[in-house]
């Protein structure tokens, strides 16, 4: 991989490890007699590896001109095996929190293992680990394929990427420590979101370079997502983590709204993650790698164009639904809630366009089981964005917020819908990616789709009544007008249900793990398909019909 | 310069329902226009055209 790096680059790449590597040095001075200290050790390590890496090859002969004539997808390609490795941890942390509450000993008494810190251990692996390498990697793979043009220089994505990961390490080893400023998927402190500001402008910045050197004229509908989810992301991080630090050399930051406001910043922050992270970005995978394994065009451009502008207005009024009946005003609230429900609109316009498109195409849904992880994910999102609108509806909202069907309600939306696609488009595109015939074991894919389809199944159903349970036993009052039952009382009912969740996520880990194995053998795999594999294996190896017209 | 709650509420009840309400209509009609249909339907198609290298 170095050696595809020219000199300069190589150069520049080891300019930029020491420049991170000397402000790893001064966080360890500064935060001596702080946590902080032990991050500024940790960036300083990972900076210094990274030098030897690339001083490893360093004198390696430099690359032919020949590479200028492939795409650049060595990123993607590593980006793919992270995410591949952030999921079977963040997985397995989750499931380990899901045992946690079936029994409350299994912390084994250490203070980094308590729910309290796992948990955003458990979300941030799954949402930024898991799938923020896979959008960084399939952004970069589907913006030089519909863009005809390669990314525009070789260390750029590198710093992305591997900036990228070094904050969610930061972010991961920092709750363990009790480094958090307790914003539900906003933990990481002051200047582990700085860096994150830092990577993340980089990556639009690239993104953009690399479109203004396209050669075909008209944006694909996938890269609008793809900024989007890049573009609103950088907003959100930067109004919502704006807060002073006790000192520069003390991890420990206090956010620049406080009250109401700080509640509202938050969920409008915590929303639009949902709407930009895990549903645009996503969307932008969808949108190409299910035509392109279908090996027909999307059913209709339009209604994609229609919801994507739809997603970007309605979203963004949405957040205040997570505050239903608090001190937020009223019209605020309704206002949450009408965007919500209008949210359906463009949210199906999606789910229908996955479904239409592969109307006519049934047979390749059977037997392809990457084709049916798409298919799936189409229908969850549809259910999810459904259930979304129904339950930010206020009097539902006054039965199912704080209990178990809000977590029943999100995973619907990450195992459903998020890890299915992103399952179905990692296994189209390793094959492409490395040249290879087709993935190592269809069995083994076979398997995980099974396996995932009904872990998440369990998952959701279980959440589903014990939330409603839950919700139910909270609002029966007896004769004489008081509660009918205790919070212990509850957590007595939701015993059984917890059990079933957490079957449900082993099962999910277990398909993941197979995943990852997968991948991981097909790369292994000798031999290349090179010769006749081009970007699309899929026409070679199935003999896919002509594209037909998309209306 | 202070604003007030009563201003900003009326604002986002007026001006902020009409320019969604604009938006959404430009949107529709760029979608729907007829004369646009051949550039999506070539925009769709585009993706399937099997070439393996990036034009140069």
């Amino acid at each position: 991989m170095i050696a595809q790096l020219t000199l300069i680059e190589r150069q520049h790449a080891i300019m930029i490890s020491a420049a991170i590597a000397l402000l790893g040095g001064l966080m360890i001075l500064a935060g001596r007699d702080d946590l902080m200290g032990v991050h500024g050790a940790l960036i300083s390590a990972a900076s210094i590896i990274m030098i030897f890496r690339i001083g490893g090859s360093y004198y390696a002969p430099p690359p032919s001109e020949d590479r200028l004539r492939h795409y650049y997808d060595d990123p993607s390609k590593v980006g793919i095996v992270l995410s591949m490795m952030w999921v079977v941890v963040g997985l397995a942390v989750g499931d380990w929190v899901a045992w946690q509450l079936v029994n409350p000993d299994l912390t084994f008494g250490a203070g980094w293992s308590s729910f309290g810190r796992l948990r955003p251990v458990h979300t941030t692996s799954v949402i930024f680990g898991f799938g923020g390498n896979a959008l960084i990697a399939t952004s970069f793979y589907v913006l030089q394929r519909t863009s005809r043009a390669r990314l525009p220089d070789q260390v750029t994505p590198w710093f992305v990427l591997f900036g990228y990961n070094l904050f969610c390490l930061l972010a991961v080893t920092g709750y363990m420590m009790g480094i958090t400023q307790s914003k539900e998927y906003a933990e990481p402190e002051w200047y582990t979101d700085l860096w994150l500001v830092v990577v993340w402008v980089t990556y639009f910045i690239l993104y953009l370079r690399t479109l203004a050197r396209r050669k075909e004229p008209h944006i694909y509908v996938s890269n609008w997502y793809y900024m989007a989810f890049i573009l609103v992301v950088a907003m959100l991080h930067i109004v919502n983590n704006l807060a002073v630090p006790v000192s520069i050399g003390h991890a420990k930051s206090y956010s620049a709204f406080s009250g109401v406001q700080d509640a509202m910043t938050q969920w409008w922050y915590g929303h639009n993650a949902v709407a930009f992270f895990l549903t645009a970005g996503f969307l932008g995978m969808m949108y190409y790698f299910l035509p392109m394994r279908a090996g027909r065009p999307i059913y209709s451009y339009r209604m994609s164009i229609i919801s994507f502008w739809g997603i970007t207005f309605f979203y963004m009024w949405a957040g205040s639904h997570h505050l239903h009946f608090t001190a937020l005003p009223q019209w605020v609230q309704t206002l949450g809630m009408t965007f919500s429900l209008m949210l359906l609109i463009p949210s199906w316009a999606s789910a229908g366009n996955v479904l239409l498109t592969l109307n006519g195409a049934w047979d390749k849904v059977r037997d392809d089981a990457t084709l049916r992880f798409m298919m799936v994910a189409g229908v969850f999102y549809g259910l999810t964005t459904f259930e979304g609108s129904f339950m930010a509806i206020r009097s539902v909202n006054s039965l199912s917020h704080y209990t178990d069907w809000t977590i029943g309600h999100v995973h619907a939306g990450a195992l459903g819908w998020v890890a299915m696609i992103t399952f179905g488009s990692i296994y189209a595109c390793v094959p492409w990616l490395w040249k290879r015939e087709r993935m190592y074991s269809p069995k083994l894919i076979e398997a995980h789709f099974w396996l995932a389809l009904a872990g998440t199944v369990i998952y959701v159903f279980a959440m589903w009544n014990s939330g409603i349970v839950q919700g139910l036993m909270w609002r029966t009052y007896n004769e004489s007008g008081t509660l009918a039952y205790s919070f212990v009382d509850t957590l007595v009912a939701m015993h059984p249900y917890y059990i079933a969740r957490a079957v449900g996520g082993l099962l999910f880990l277990i398909g993941g793990c197979l995943g990852a194995y997968n991948v991981w053998k097909t790369i292994k795999l000798p031999g290349t398909a090179a010769e006749h594999a081009g970007d699309l294996p899929q026409h070679v190896v199935l003999g896919a019909g002509i594209p037909q017209a998309a209306e | 310069m202070i604003v007030e709650h009563a201003f900003l509420v009326g604002f986002s009840k007026s001006f902020g329902l009409f320019y969604l309400i604009a938006l959404s209509v430009a949107v529709a009609i760029h979608a729907m226009k007829p004369s646009n249909k051949q550039r999506f339907d070539e925009a769709a198609r585009s993706i399937l055209r099997d070439e393996a290298e990036p034009w140069r």
